[in-house]
């Protein structure tokens, strides 16, 4: 029977007689029959429609009920000062009044309104939402742009000096992108603030020295390498020499070009918005143009506990300009057919607000039910996907697991389910889990997927 | 800035101008220094006549002077294969520093060397190194390594075992324990794992099962991989491991290790005597009174191959690659490059009563260990059989101290699951870590093993363009440069150019800068943006040469 239950095409893992019996019972009981269907769908290999990701990642969980699922009719008790949601150029579909660029945009996104997980910790949510498995097992799963660089990476053939998964501008910290990959898999972080003139990207751009210092530099360690000019050609130190020219490379050449955004129109740089995410988001549009698979932008300050419609006025704008310049380039460009943009955190926020000290307006962690936007790269935009219930706190229809909307995002860049990941215990693992693994699923994004 | 490259470049090229120059700052030099300097300008106007060719040769190999010696360079003659020269000085004081301690000498160490004339130098010096701390620090990570010392996924021996067994392994090396004792120690450890550290030897593996453990066990002791042996000769030694048994108690994370008779594995006693075959073929009988442990240990250790297996792993440490090379793969298809040598090298450390000081001892005394790196023909065969000695990458750990030591920096490390328990001092050094588990970015840049398998190929120190970024340009590098005790005091008031340039060279490549070196970094200097900002560009220049960053 396990031969029928697995569709997979190879490299099915070997199951006992007991454990199939085991996993008869629970697709009887319904629990795995999602999954049972999410994983059909892989079946066969899937067709690439996108070639990169810009994942847009709202650390500190953003409040849903104030950005992408406004809920005016809860009244100040929920929503605030912000109760006059905005229409945008799709009709029906309303987001909050912080976003009126966003607004302009809705018909190249689609938004999921039913995200859910129930995990309330950030590093546990962060992990939740970025590799679909639960935490606190054996083994550490690599997130989705982990899974990339190995997919689409060095191994797959990319030749780029950049490398395949970069991160603007810090990593999370407290979180392993790589997991049990390694640190080969682990994304290259910037440094630095791309608003900032130089943008200091580590390694490759140190401010306070100029390119005629770092060549005048370099001429003179070539001429003081003696062991090298009395060993030419000697193998190690053939080696050590291209490594040394791949990096000027990128120090005077390719690296330092993508990186300075003095090439770009100081028109275009002002719609992206001054502020770091903005020019982040510019900087990740010039990655994805030289054929960087995965950029991720680590945009903080939304664990707003305290104060969360001070911080809304605050950041909202700032997001807008840059996320909905960044659609509008994309577009222009070309460029948005082929690259993902994944707007999201780890949870949404408490939809009733605090009002009481010493929140003074503040929201808390919610895992229940959350929003995330997905755009570009074989999905649909001008669409609303699931719903949460009339106060924003419960699912209302159609859940959407992390696990459903990356094994969407897998499958629009091309990447089976069924290929293994290198697990360091030789067990069979693979890029989506599998239903021996118990994680709940409500199938792939179909609804949001060009045929 | 701009206009001195061209300039310095102009002085380098133009034998004229050089000469010129040279007068010039000889002149000036005589009137503002004396003493030692002036000997050592002479000494480097020696050096860099008499061996024109490098600051890193000496004279030719005379004949053969140790046991090692005669037959390196039979074999190298029979294949006229022409070793090196002997390498300088220069090279062999940070040559033994680093392949002895794993630490770079300081300025004043590596000039007091070079200075010194007395014909047993380099055996005083070798004598030295083996009795200080870091010898024990860097062969303590280097058996931490092979023995899978870590704490975390996926050997999991926890934070207190990992130390404790660390400490125990660092102190036998200290204390030069007999290597047949380590290992019967390590073979036949019963009890806690925190109280009996050697006990670990059985937790830290990825398969605890007889089988996994008689893996472990060829790897570390008898040099073999033995995923590739006949299924049945696995299973044979497995006999001798499939009574130990493992049980927790009410403390967190201890674990008793204990032989028990009456466990039921595939192969275990099961309170029956039970006749059991040696690797070699020979036979024993095992009986439910005898840890079968204590059995296998007493053959080992007598067993030829255990003694050439260490002799192999300590030539491959110090010299870069063992005589049978992967140096943990002996099989019958991948032989001695020059079984004599191996032969000889294992029957002197049994001889010994396996004294691990006096192996490396006898290896670092010899002429093939002291050869130069400066070699017409790197051909893998000149490398297999010693021609000259090989140029490596430094490991990750020592790469970094080194760069702490000369710029007064400490490291930043963390553990994927901190805990509590382990105190990290700001100012330990990354060859002294203790837990695998423990680590910087930059040792995961530079290959660190992960300590999963225990097996040698796991250290990875090919060059990368990451890494070179790392070096040439990163914020780390730069800010640890220019924060460096080093400039400070190098360009303090009163310090004159050359000194200046003798005192960077000898704290950074441990030797002073050839007459054209010292030449070509004043130059640089004079026309540049300041004193401060040229001794910054030199520290730089140098720590990112071949030279710094190779064994060489």
């Amino acid at each position: 029977m396990s031969e029928s239950y697995f569709n997979f095409n190879h490299q099915r893992p070997r199951i006992s007689r007991r454990e199939a019996i085991r996993r008869t019972l629970l697709a009887g009981s319904g629990l795995l029959l999602a999954d049972h269907i999410a994983f059909r769908a892989f079946a066969a290999e899937p067709t690439a429609r996108a070639k990169a990701v810009i994942q847009i990642w709202m650390w500190g969980g953003p409040s849903h009920t104030d950005i992408f699922d406004p809920k005016p009719e809860t009244g100040y008790d929920y929503c605030g000062p912000l109760k006059t949601p905005l229409e945008t150029n799709v009709s029906g579909i309303r987001i909050g009044e912080l976003l009126p660029l966003l607004a302009k945009q809705a018909d190249k996104y689609s938004i999921i309104r039913s995200m859910t997980h129930g995990n309330n910790g950030h590093e546990t949510a962060s992990y939740l939402v970025q590799t679909g498995r639960q935490p606190g097992g054996r083994t550490v799963f690599p997130c989705a742009g982990s899974v990339v660089s190995l997919t689409k990476g060095y191994d797959a053939g990319y030749k780029g000096l950049i490398p395949p998964y970069v991160v603007l501008t810090e990593p999370q910290g407290r979180f392993d992108e790589a997991g049990f990959l390694g640190s080969k898999y682990r994304p290259f972080a910037t440094g630095g603030d791309p608003s900032k003139t130089p943008f200091a990207v580590e390694g490759i751009i140190a401010p306070g020295i100029s390119s005629q210092h770092q060549k005048d530099r370099r001429e003179l360690l070539q001429h003081l390498d003696t062991l090298a000019q009395a060993l030419p050609d000697h193998p190690q130190v053939v080696a050590n020499r291209q490594a040394e020219n791949l990096a000027y490379d990128m120090i005077l050449g390719e690296g330092a070009k993508v990186f300075d955004l003095s090439q770009e129109k100081q028109e275009l740089r002002d719609r992206y918005g001054k502020s770091k995410f903005g020019q982040s988001c510019l900087v990740a549009r010039r990655l994805v143009e030289r054929g960087i698979p995965y950029v991720t932008i680590n945009y903080g300050g939304w664990d707003t506990h305290k104060g969360n419609f001070q911080a809304m006025q605050r950041q909202l704008p700032e997001m807008d300009k840059g996320f909905a310049t960044l659609l509008q380039d994309l577009g222009e460009r070309g460029l948005l057919d082929s690259t993902i943009v994944w707007w999201g955190g780890e949870f949404g926020r408490t939809p009733k607000v605090m009002w009481e000290e010493p929140w003074n307006g503040g929201r808390n962690h919610w895992g229940k039910v959350f929003s995330a936007v997905l755009a570009g790269g074989g999905f649909k935009g001008g669409q609303i996907v699931g719903s949460s219930d009339a106060k924003g706190e419960e699912v209302k229809d159609r859940p959407v697991y992390p696990v459903d909307l990356l094994g969407s995002i897998y499958a629009q860049l091309g990447i089976s389910a069924t290929t293994q990941l290198p697990n360091p215990e030789g067990l069979p693992t693979f890029v989506m889990p599998q239903p021996a693994d118990n994680i709940k699923s409500a199938g792939l994004l179909h609804e949001i997927m060009s045929a | 800035m701009t206009k001195l490259v061209p300039l310095f470049l102009k002085l380098l090229h133009s034998p004229t101008r050089l000469n010129l120059c040279m007068r010039t700052r000889a002149g000036k030099w005589a009137v503002c220094q004396s003493g030692w300097l002036a000997v050592c300008w002479l000494l480097f106007l020696l050096n860099t006549s008499l061996f024109a060719a490098s600051p890193f040769e000496g004279p030719m190999p005379s004949a053969a002077q140790s046991r090692i010696d005669e037959l390196v360079f039979a074999r190298l003659k029979t294949l006229n294969i022409p070793p090196a020269r002997l390498c300088s000085d220069g090279v062999f004081v940070r040559r033994a520093y680093l392949d002895v301690t794993g630490t770079l000498p300081s300025a004043t160490e590596a000039q007091t060397f070079i200075l010194d004339h007395s014909p047993g130098k380099r055996a005083a010096l070798i004598d030295r190194l083996l009795a200080r701390d870091e010898f024990a620090d860097y062969f303590a990570m280097k058996w931490g390594d092979a023995l899978r010392i870590k704490a975390e996924f996926p050997i999991n021996l926890w934070p207190n075992a990992a130390q404790a067994y660390h400490r125990w392994i660092h102190d036998a090396i200290r204390d030069n324990r007999p290597w047949d004792k380590i290992a019967t120690d390590l073979l036949t450890a019963s009890g806690s794992n925190f109280e009996k550290p050697p006990v670990n030897f059985y937790r830290a593996m990825q398969s605890r099962t007889p089988t996994g453990i008689a893996q472990a066990v060829a790897l570390t002791f008898v040099g073999q991989r033995a995923d590739h042996w006949p299924t049945n000769e696995l299973a044979n030694l497995a006999v001798f491991f499939a009574n130990v048994a493992y049980k927790a108690t009410g403390e967190w994370k201890e674990e008793i290790v204990f032989f028990n008779p009456a466990a039921t594995n595939t192969g275990a006693l099961n309170g029956r005597n039970q006749i059991a075959l040696f690797p070699d073929g020979g036979t024993v009988t095992l009986s439910p009174d005898q840890d079968p442990r204590t059995v296998f240990a007493a053959w080992l250790v007598k067993n030829p191959q255990f003694a050439r297996s260490l002799a192999n792993r300590t030539w491959s440490w110090l010299l870069g690659r063992g005589i049978v090379q992967e140096p943990d793969d002996f099989r019958a298809d991948n032989p001695a490059s020059n079984p004599a040598l191996l032969d000889f090298l294992a029957t002197d450390f049994a001889a010994s009563g396996f004294d691990f000081k006096h192996l490396c001892r006898t290896i670092l005394n010899s002429q093939t260990y002291q050869l130069s790196a400066i070699t017409p023909n790197p051909s893998s065969e000149a490398a297999a059989n010693f021609a000259f000695y090989p140029l490596r990458r430094l490991d990750a750990e020592v790469l970094i101290d080194a760069v702490d030591q000369i710029t007064g920096t400490n490291e930043t490390y963390s553990s994927a699951i901190p805990e509590p328990y382990t105190f990290i001092p700001s100012d330990l050094r990354s060859i002294a870590l203790p837990d695998g588990s423990i680590t910087s970015g930059f040792l995961d840049q530079f290959g660190r093993p992960p300590r999963d398998t225990g097996q040698e190929s796991e250290r990875n120190n090919r060059i990368t363009a990451a890494q070179k970024l790392t070096l040439l340009n990163s914020s780390v590098m730069h800010r640890k440069i220019e924060s460096s005790r080093m400039i400070v005091f190098q360009t303090s008031p009163g310090r004159q150019p050359t000194e200046i340039v003798s005192g960077m060279y000898l704290g950074i490549l441990s030797r002073f800068p050839t007459a054209e070196e010292q030449q070509a970094a004043q130059a640089f200097a004079q026309y540049g943006v300041g004193r401060r900002q040229a001794a910054v560009d030199l520290a730089w220049a140098l720590m990112n040469c071949t030279e710094f960053l190779y064994r060489h």
